[in-house]
């Protein structure tokens, strides 16, 4: 048997998570937060050397597989392409930034620091698990578990309302999940009817002759779970509220990483398995996309809450992604890919900075700040870098990718990146009118005293802001290993695409083998 | 007229109830000879000891059957046909068997209300009376109910076994008498608890009046009481219709009201309230498991060949129950009667996988179907719910336990693990992954979408997220939410108490990450032998 790498790549948080949660309560407060920092930071270097022994020629890899429950067909299967690599380096990147960034969050809330952090360590791996399945009622079951952590995250430590934004988020979410358990169901039903009996193995299902109606209805299933997940509008009002409650760290988690979960769920399960249901959603994928891009926008600008105004940011960037991957060419999906990696670190810098200010003046609302870049420079200067960084301001890392996504929605067509366009724009006044409200102007009342950004608080960030401006002028490293990964995608949508059939629909009851 | 012939009996294959059977006669006698003092350490014994003698002997009858080695539907008729030894039914008895002990060590805990059990001392004792506060000062114990709770559980073994309609009908009341006096023995609050025992014997006398009803028609329809007869007969029908109808019909109200589903459902929270919550779990549990099992034979093997017939009623039934079990928990303030609309919903969710009834040709090889789906989500809801009431017997104040919701506000900080043991319950009767109530749920939803009762796995999965709500709702208040006044305080349980925590919870952890095993076995066994 080779070296279960990815296995120990997602277990190794969650059994550090409950270490963590095991220290003894009487020992220093320090301890817990040191042990969970230096575990992110080995899963951290664990990542890098899978990362180095990557092979960008190859598909799937590091592959593992063994039955689990043989009655569901359900397999422990892992495997790693480049999707889902530059997400596992997302997350294991973001995760000690964020460790040390709310070295003291964890004091305040209702328990313990050692449950904050065991909660962060325990997300992590879950997260992990979700990149790295490749086994759908493995994926399904990661994916619903990473809202218990975060549910305990944003209930136990935040703002006075956590309560009810943790419930709603919670509620949203499996919402969304268990129609997609329909689906998944669904999935086994018509795999079971196979010859190979049932399965829910990425690369059995992939080669399934789906009837056109069944596969569509299916695609559907998968396809609202992602969209409450990403948030697409209708079904994003959980957000900002969640965003807003919890503790920085815990947006942080919940915007940049789980949220990439719905994106990467698209593209690995929608477009993997229903091909031909995912050509006959495009128009109005991407009609809401661009809708969702305007109005998040939109939102945000209204905003005077930060947290929320970053939440409504995120929902128009994320639209931006799903745009990319439906308008299904290599520009559009290099681009979401792509940004989906920029996006975390610029709406990771975004959150940590506000939470630094809005901690030390004690309110999230724009209206309460001004002149903060008199009494704190760094941190003023740190926002506006971060800032620019997620409008996209060309050298930073997600001009490439919006840039990307941008020219293949012009090539599908040109009036979707003519509205498109128009979110840059609206991603302008959002973050400028911020930070010239906030930072700004006269010194605003209770503002005088704030201190400016201590050592650590800077250590955090560093990281974080040396990638985006690295990879904005150097994405090629990403490029590398995201574009096999998008022909793969291409390949598999284009490969097997149907026209529309008068009558298809009879196709469904009468299954056949694989192509 | 024919000379009378002895039937012939085949006593090994049956010794597991027979055991039981004799627990319970014995601990009878331990009643009338034994002093009081050493009542309560032998009819425990007693209990514990058949019990556990019964699980062995079902696991040997398991292997003489050679159940699971041999190809589905396998088994044998056992006292002259009128029990059925079959893979189901086996199964049934493990369960109903681990249900019974478990609810033994809860009706045996003495620690929790200051050395005595949690039943009233003296049952004949009129409530606020001299001779109550008499039975109370002189530390009087009810040891009976150990002898009681037998008798039910020998009943619940012969009613998924039953294989015709008298013996169905018999272990129907068997099961059913005990139950409606044990649930009037609470030692606090014992109006409330009279009153449930009260409504639950009135109801329970009724419904049972519709399932005889409902067996005459059928008796009338096919000349034959048993379940193979009258499988022939609606195989090869040629008119009287309206009897099998409403035979059918009739009975299924008798069934119905036993397993709480709507329409039938009233009397559900008012005598999970006020029953003693070991015995309320023990119903929650026991009732369920044994009357949806003989549910499952009356409707699959006896009237299977009618299935076009009553699925249209069972998804009438299916979809009030989920409507009336998720909508109502919403509004409950009472943990018990939560638990108890939250049970409605189970057998909500439970209907749904009963209408994966598909002829046997329509299975492809290593698929999930309806029964081995039903058995596990059987499994693991039954000791979930153990567990669940287990720990609500230890959350309580000076009058005995607190049932009302805004009392456990704030349990979190109290007691952390208690509240976390009951938050993970509670997530698994939501349906989340990594919980036995996930796994169950997707086998239940499987085996319908497979027989294409798609709209009705629809229905569920909304039922599921409001059901959810229900169940956050608990979590919030014990994490989230500031203790109101002194709170709760959370009793320190004897052994017996944690062993039922333990196993409950235990057995959600582990059948809900590592299912496979058990579903496995369930896959070859179970299917009714016809």
């Amino acid at each position: 048997m080779s070296f279960p790498w990815l296995s120990i790549l997602f277990l190794f948080p969650i059994a550090a998570s409950i270490v963590v949660a095991l220290v003894p309560r009487s020992s220093a407060l320090a301890l817990p937060k040191l042990i969970a920092f230096g575990a992110s930071l080995a899963t951290l270097v664990f990542s890098a050397v899978i990362a180095l022994k990557y092979d960008t020629a190859k598909g799937m890899q590091f592959t593992e597989n063994h039955e689990w429950i043989k009655l569901f067909g359900a397999h422990y299967s892992l495997g790693l392409n480049g999707i889902g690599l530059t997400l596992v380096l997302l997350t294991t990147i973001v995760v000690p930034v964020v460790i040390l960034a709310s070295w003291n969050d964890g004091d305040e809330g209702r328990w313990s620091p050692h449950a904050f952090f065991a909660w962060m360590l325990f997300l992590e791996g879950l997260a992990l698990g979700v990149f790295l399945a490749t086994d759908v009622f493995l994926f399904y079951v990661l994916f619903e578990a990473t809202l218990i952590p975060l549910y305990f995250l944003i209930g136990g430590y935040g703002g006075p309302d956590r309560a009810r934004a943790a419930v709603k988020f919670l509620l949203y979410n499996l919402g969304g999940g268990l129609i997609m358990l329909a689906a998944v169901i669904g999935l086994y039903v018509v795999s079971a009817k196979s010859p190979g009996g049932p399965t829910y193995l990425l690369s059995d299902l992939q080669h399934m002759h789906l009837g056109t109606a069944t596969g569509r209805w299916l695609f559907l299933g998968f396809f609202i779970a992602f969209a409450v997940k990403v948030p697409m509008f209708p079904v994003h009002t959980w957000l900002p509220g969640a965003a807003e409650q919890g503790t920085p760290g815990t947006s942080v988690l919940m915007v940049s990483i789980l949220d990439k979960i719905g994106t990467f769920g698209m593209i690995r399960f929608c477009l993997g398995l229903f091909p031909e249901a995912s050509h006959w959603a495009t128009p109005v994928v991407v009609v809401l996309a661009i809708f969702t891009i305007l109005y998040g926008g939109l939102m945000a600008i209204a905003q005077d809450s930060i947290p929320r105004l970053i939440a409504y940011t995120s929902v128009s960037h994320f639209s931006f992604i799903v745009l990319g991957i439906f308008v299904m060419n290599s520009q559009g999906q290099t681009g979401a890919n792509l940004y989906m990696f920029n996006h975390g670190l610029s709406t990771a810098a975004l959150f940590l900075v506000t939470g630094f200010l809005i901690k030390r003046r004690g309110s999230p609302l724009i209206s309460s700040y001004g002149g903060v870049e008199k009494v704190a420079p760094v941190l003023a200067g740190l926002l506006l870098i971060s800032g620019l960084s997620s409008l996209s301001l060309p050298g930073l890392s997600s001009f490439v990718s919006e840039f990307l996504v941008l020219v293949g929605s012009f090539v599908y067509s040109p009036w979707a990146a003519a509205f498109a366009v128009l979110g840059i724009v609206l991603a302008a006044l959002y973050i400028l009118l911020m930070y010239q409200r906030t930072m700004t102007g006269p010194t605003a009342e209770g503002v005088g005293d704030i201190k400016d950004l201590n050592a650590r608080e800077i250590t955090a960030l560093a990281p974080v802001l040396l990638l985006i401006v690295v990879l904005g002028f150097f994405p090629k490293p990403l490029l590398s290993i995201i574009n096999p990964a998008v022909h793969d995608t291409l390949a598999q949508v284009g490969s097997s695409d149907p026209a529309p059939k008068v009558g298809a629909d009879s196709a469904a009851s009468n299954p056949e083998a694989g192509q | 007229m024919t000379p009378f012939k002895a039937p012939s009996v085949e006593y090994s294959l049956i010794a597991p109830v027979l055991i039981i059977l004799g627990v319970a006669v014995v601990g009878v006698l331990v009643e009338a000879f034994v002093p009081r003092r050493l009542r309560y350490v032998v009819q425990t014994v007693l209990a514990l000891g058949g019990t556990v003698a019964a699980i062995v002997e079902t696991i040997i009858v398991f292997n003489r059957l050679n159940l699971g080695d041999t190809h589905p539907g396998s088994g044998r008729l056992a006292v002259m046909g009128a029990l059925a030894l079959d893979g189901p039914t086996i199964y049934l008895w493990l369960l109903i068997l681990v249900i019974g002990l478990l609810a033994v060590l809860l009706f045996a805990e003495r620690h929790l209300e200051g050395g005595l059990l949690s039943f009233a001392g003296q049952a004949a004792a009129l409530p606020g009376t001299d001779a109550e506060r008499e039975a109370a000062t002189k530390g009087l114990e009810q040891t009976e109910v150990f002898p009681l709770m037998m008798f039910a559980l020998a009943g619940m073994l012969m009613f998924p076994a039953a294989n015709d309609l008298l013996t169905m009908f018999v272990a129907l009341e068997v099961l059913s008498l005990p139950l409606y006096l044990l649930c009037g023995l609470s030692r606090r609050r014992r109006l409330l608890s009279q009153e449930a025992a009260m409504k639950y014997f009135i109801l329970g006398a009724f419904s049972s009046a519709f399932f005889v009803y409902g067996i005459a028609l059928v008796y009338g329809y096919s000349g034959s009481m048993g379940f193979a007869e009258i499988s022939q007969a609606i195989g090869g029908r040629t008119g009287g219709h309206g009897l099998l109808l409403g035979g059918i019909g009739l009975m299924a109200v008798g069934l119905l009201f036993k397993i709480g589903a709507a329409p039938f459902h009233a009397w559900t929270p008012d005598v999970y309230q006020g029953a003693p919550t070991a015995v309320t779990a023990f119903m929650a549990a026991g009732t369920k498991v044994a009357a949806f099992g003989a549910m499952l034979r009356l409707f699959y093997v006896a009237f299977g060949g009618a299935r076009w017939d009553w699925t249209p009623m069972i998804w009438v039934v299916a979809i009030m129950t989920l409507v009336v079990g998720s909508a109502l928990a919403l509004v409950q303030s009472d943990i018990k009667r939560l638990l108890a609309y939250s049970s409605i919903a189970h057998a909500g969710f439970l209907l749904v996988g009963f209408l994966g009834i598909r002829s046997l040709v329509d299975i492809s090889a290593g698929e999930i179907s309806a029964v081995p789906a039903i058995l596990f989500y059987l499994t693991t809801y039954g000791l979930t719910i153990m567990a669940a009431f287990a720990l609500v017997t230890l959350v309580r104040d000076a009058g005995g336990e607190v049932g009302h919701l805004a009392r456990w506000s704030g349990l979190g900080k109290e007691s952390p693990a208690v509240a976390g043991l009951m938050a993970f319950l509670l997530l698994a009767m939501a349906g989340i992954p990594l919980t036995s109530g996930f796994t169950g749920k997707w086998a239940l939803f499987a085996a319908a979408l497979a027989a294409g009762a798609w709209p009705m796995v629809i229905i569920a999965v909304i039922g599921s997220v409001v059901a959810a709500y229900i169940y956050l709702r608990v979590i919030v208040l014990m994490f989230f939410s500031e203790p109101v006044g002194d709170g709760p305080t959370v009793a320190m349980p004897s052994i017996m108490t944690s062993v039922v925590i333990a196993v409950g919870t235990a057995a959600t952890l582990v059948l809900g990450v590592v299912p496979g095993p058990l579903l496995d076995l369930l896959g070859r066994i179970g299917e009714f032998i016809r």
